[in-house]
């Protein structure tokens, strides 16, 4: 079996795995990082997203092998300490969430927007969440939250 | 590159951005024995102007391929439709060299290559997207065979237009117009279950009058499309005569 490093959240990690082992499942399993969550299994809905080498990705549908000696930020990476990521806390502001299910997803994908346009309109930040399905907010407090966010942060993580 | 293609073959498959391949793993439609991973080989992730083409590397990501200041510049219509294709997680992973490889009868790539005219350039030969896509899932691909670019012809104009499942974003009815000197072409994705084809009443129309009238009374037989959740086969063939003429439009 291979054995796998990476850098998770600033430390490094590794471990060995089957080399069908999903990044999700080393991240949940192996690390006990169980704030990346699984909603679905059709590469759909977007609550694994995680970010690889500084873009999201899905998790559930990236192996753990292909992120070997990839730089892996999970929601567990975002706060400094007690102080929350300036997107949890736009989300925690606007009420970006309800049971909270999507949410690790729906942020690391609102982060890697705001890397790259750090003034999104309603509309971009719509289509940006394409492929991050939520069943309990109907999005509105979420676009708000990511709008917000995305100023907060100024253009850099 | 010579490492890569010395472990295909056998069960051994190549992977890319995994966007295709490990969700059919998942539905067990494919067990290969080893995965290829082609992350670590250089040279496939750039994108070159050659004057009268845009060559793009298979590892380009669509994310790469919708922001690339050459592809905006020179064939506009294929950096839209990049930007169209599933979400921004799956651009982001997802590659040029998979989609067409994969040859998926929903997917978009299929409907650029073919309506632009494109070569698919693998590392032992160059085959034009005519002979390239041969209907759902099938190219003239060997086991051991890799893509390594596409060439793109600049067209004088082109356009995509997408009806899009509203779950995956894969194309119901996709169609991308292209006019070069040596003519128009029209080519539909996501109707047929075979894959792109092309539509060559609408192509004579276009020629004789390149406008949305040109198309707007050309309707496809729906005899051999694709009835499923999304839409039956009538509705498709509806679309296509709709989407061609939206596509034309945007040509401007
Ligand atoms: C939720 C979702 C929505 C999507 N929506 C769309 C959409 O709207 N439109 C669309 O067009 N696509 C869509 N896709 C598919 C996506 O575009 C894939 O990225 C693409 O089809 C495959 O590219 P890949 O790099 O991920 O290839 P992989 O999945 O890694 O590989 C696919 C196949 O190609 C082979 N292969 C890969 N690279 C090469 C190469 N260089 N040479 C030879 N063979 C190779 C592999 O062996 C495999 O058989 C969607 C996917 C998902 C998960
Ligand atoms: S778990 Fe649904 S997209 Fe990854
Ligand atoms: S808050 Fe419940 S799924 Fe989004």
């Amino acid at each position: 079996m291979p054995t796998v490093t990476m850098t998770v959240n600033g430390m490094q990690r590794s471990g060995t795995v089957e080399s069908r082992t999903l990044l999700v499942e080393f991240l949940r399993e192996h690390l006990g990082l169980t704030g990346t969550h699984v909603g679905c299994d059709t590469s759909q809905c977007g609550a694994c997203v995680v970010h690889v080498s500084g873009t999201s990705v899905k998790s559930c549908t990236c192996l753990a092998v292909q992120a070997d000696g990839a730089d892996v930020t999970t929601i567990e990476g975002l706060a400094n300490g007690t102080d929350l990521h300036p997107m949890q806390e736009a989300f925690r502001e606007h009420h970006g969430l309800q049971c909270g299910f999507c949410t690790p997803g729906m942020v690391l994908s609102a982060v890697d927007l705001a890397n790259r346009n750090s003034n999104p309109s309603e509309h971009e930040v719509r289509e940006w969440l394409e492929g991050n399905l939520c069943r309990c907010t109907g999005y509105h407090n979420i676009v708000k939250a990511v709008q917000a966010g995305a100023q907060a942060m100024g253009g850099g993580s | 590159m010579d490492e890569a293609v010395a472990a295909l073959g056998g069960g051994a498959k190549l992977i890319a951005g995994g966007q295709s391949l490990l969700p059919v793993m998942k539905l067990n439609l494919a067990a290969p024995t080893d995965l290829v991973s082609l992350a670590g080989v250089p040279g496939l992730a750039d994108i070159a102007d050659g004057g009268d083409s845009v060559t793009v590397g298979a590892m380009c990501t669509h994310t790469q391929v919708a922001g690339s200041g050459i592809v905006q510049a020179r064939i506009p219509a294929l950096a839209a439709m990049a930007d169209g294709i599933g979400d921004a997680q799956v651009r982001n992973a997802g590659t040029i060299g998979g989609s067409v490889a994969h040859n998926d009868p929903a997917a978009d790539y299929p409907a650029a290559c073919v309506a632009l005219g494109a070569t698919i350039v693998t590392d032992r030969r160059e085959i034009h997207a005519d002979h390239f896509f041969q209907g759902m899932f099938m190219t003239p691909l060997e086991d051991d065979e890799v893509i390594t670019a596409v060439r793109f012809p600049v067209p004088e104009r082109a356009a995509y237009a997408k009806f899009a499942n509203p779950a995956s974003k894969y194309a119901v009815a996709g169609v991308m117009v292209a006019k070069r000197g040596t003519g128009v072409r029209v080519a539909v994705t996501g109707a047929s279950g075979d894959g792109v084809f092309r539509v060559t009443e609408m192509e004579e129309a276009l020629e004789d009058s390149f406008s949305a009238e040109a198309v707007a009374g050309i309707g496809v037989s729906s005899h051999e499309l694709l009835s499923d959740t999304a839409a039956n086969a009538e509705y498709r063939a509806h679309l296509v005569t709709v989407m061609a003429k939206r596509a034309v439009e945007a040509c401007g």
